[in-house]
């Protein structure tokens, strides 16, 4: 049973090592000769301006703490899908309950427009 | 010779043999992979050139052929920049965060009834986990930049990924509804038997916004606000350049087959032929599970040629108010269903 987790272990490894090594290839074929002007950041060929760590829309956060509800969901609804057909009707009411909750914080912030974007 | 060998393989420690034998198979998976994204890239290249009545590369090699061999040497001969304002470990680790979940995935992928690497009972949360864990290169390269439009391309990202990654995992509890499975080696198994068997039909609308949940979680045309040429230049990877940028590009198009492989395993059947009669049988398994993803892959491509960019706030809508209400109604369809004596209909 756990012995079949062993190739991903083993995979993860081998991803992770694919990568840096063709960054060392890379780094070890390519030319290397920097300047100040190669290395500012690239902004249309003017000097940079101002800080790029700028602050951000508001609403990224909002998507993110959106995301989290919802994601959470999705870890409930997982286990219930896949024995749906052991636990029969009371299992479908008693999600169909959860699911009517979430339903109805889903139109709130839909009516509150958390989900506009001008 | 072979007896020598052969002692010698006997003489190692079993778990070294054990560890020996699964790198051989994972190389198997990863070099077809990353030769696909190789191929993939030219197969684009000349598809979209044809849709715009143009022949595409034709140069290097017998019909452009090699033209992505030539691609990935010259990418390997370009100077890697690191630009002086940028976190320096953290820019150079976010395109291999980047790349090694898009590689990894493949580990749970039944590619015929024998062929799957690792057939865990979780292989379905393994993969949300896993396609999950890619938003964190595109976030880490953006905010390790520290440049404006790798700033605003990774936020713009980040945002889009995590709204569609939503409606992927409501579409995935329809097939685990369907399948009573998270085994994908045993969701294909279920749909064996023909066209008829495939969750394609019962499960049609979630399909539909699986596949496009996946443009959009790869940040494809026309989902590619992310990278918006037009706008922020190239978004989050403006700053990388070489080897450090094929990486990128490679998760890219290693997501992308990913996307197309999964949606054949959990919809079309994975590697089922479509009608249990003659010619179709003729076609090994693998030959099936590949001819379902170059399809899938194909659309991918077209829909870069025929479609606008979509603007960001049409995107947001798409992904929360059309998808999420979408696969949460067919949820409760399908649920309902199981309950009466038509639940057959979604098995």
């Amino acid at each position: 049973m756990l012995e079949n987790y062993l190739p991903i272990i083993i995979f993860i490894g081998v991803g992770l090592l694919f990568g840096s090594a063709l960054m060392v290839i890379g780094r070890l074929m390519g030319p290397h000769n920097p300047d100040s002007e190669k290395l500012s950041p690239y902004e249309c060929g003017f000097e940079a301006f101002e800080d790029s760590r700028m602050k951000f829309d508001v609403r990224y956060y909002l998507v993110a703490i959106l995301f989290i509800i919802f994601d959470l969901e999705i870890a409930f609804l997982f286990p219930w899908a896949v024995v749906l057909e052991d636990i029969g009707l009371f299992g479908f009411v008693a999600m169909m309950l959860f699911l009517g909750i979430l339903v109805v914080g889903f139109v709130y912030e839909w009516k509150k427009g958390a989900l506009e974007w001008e | 010779m072979i007896d020598f060998a052969w002692s010698v393989w006997n003489g190692i420690p079993a778990w070294s043999q054990v560890t020996l034998v699964n790198l051989v198979l994972i190389i198997i998976i990863v070099l077809p992979v990353v030769l696909g994204v190789a191929y993939l890239t030219f197969a684009e290249r000349k598809i979209i050139g044809y849709m715009q009545v143009r022949i595409g590369p034709n140069r290097v090699g017998p019909r452009g052929l090699l033209q992505p061999i030539a691609d990935v040497v010259k990418l390997m001969l370009k100077e890697v920049i690191i630009p002086t304002n940028a976190n320096k470990y953290l820019f150079v680790t976010a395109p291999v965060l980047a790349l090694a979940p898009a590689l990894v995935a493949w580990a749970v992928i039944p590619f015929t009834d024998r062929w799957v690497l690792a057939n865990i009972d979780a292989s379905l949360l393994f993969v949300l986990a896993l396609t999950s864990l890619g938003v964190y290169g595109v976030i880490i390269a953006g905010w390790a930049s520290n440049s404006k439009y790798a700033f605003l391309g990774s936020l713009r990202s980040a945002a889009q990924i995590v709204a569609y990654e939503i409606a992927m995992g409501f579409a995935l509890v329809g097939v685990l509804m369907s399948a009573q499975s998270l085994n994908l080696h045993e969701i294909a198994l279920q749909q064996a038997g023909g066209l008829h068997q495939w969750y394609l039909w019962p499960l049609f609308p979630l399909f539909v916004v699986y596949f496009i949940a996946g443009v959009a979680e790869t940040n494809r045309a026309p989902f590619d606000v992310a990278e918006g040429e037009t706008e922020i230049v190239a978004g989050f990877h403006v700053e990388y350049s070489g080897i450090t940028f094929a990486l990128f590009f490679l998760a890219e198009y290693a997501n992308m087959i990913l996307i197309s492989a999964l949606a054949s395993v959990m919809f079309l059947g994975g590697w089922w032929a479509p009608l249990n009669v003659v010619p179709f049988t003729w076609v090994p398994p693998l030959g099936w599970l590949l001819f379902k993803m170059c399809g899938l892959l194909f659309l991918f491509l077209w829909f870069r040629a025929t479609f606008p960019r979509y603007r960001y706030d049409q995107i947001m809508r798409l992904g929360w108010k059309v998808f999420i209400p979408v696969t949460l109604v067919w949820i409760a369809v399908v649920g309902a269903a199981m309950q009466t004596p038509l639940g057959f209909l979604f098995h």
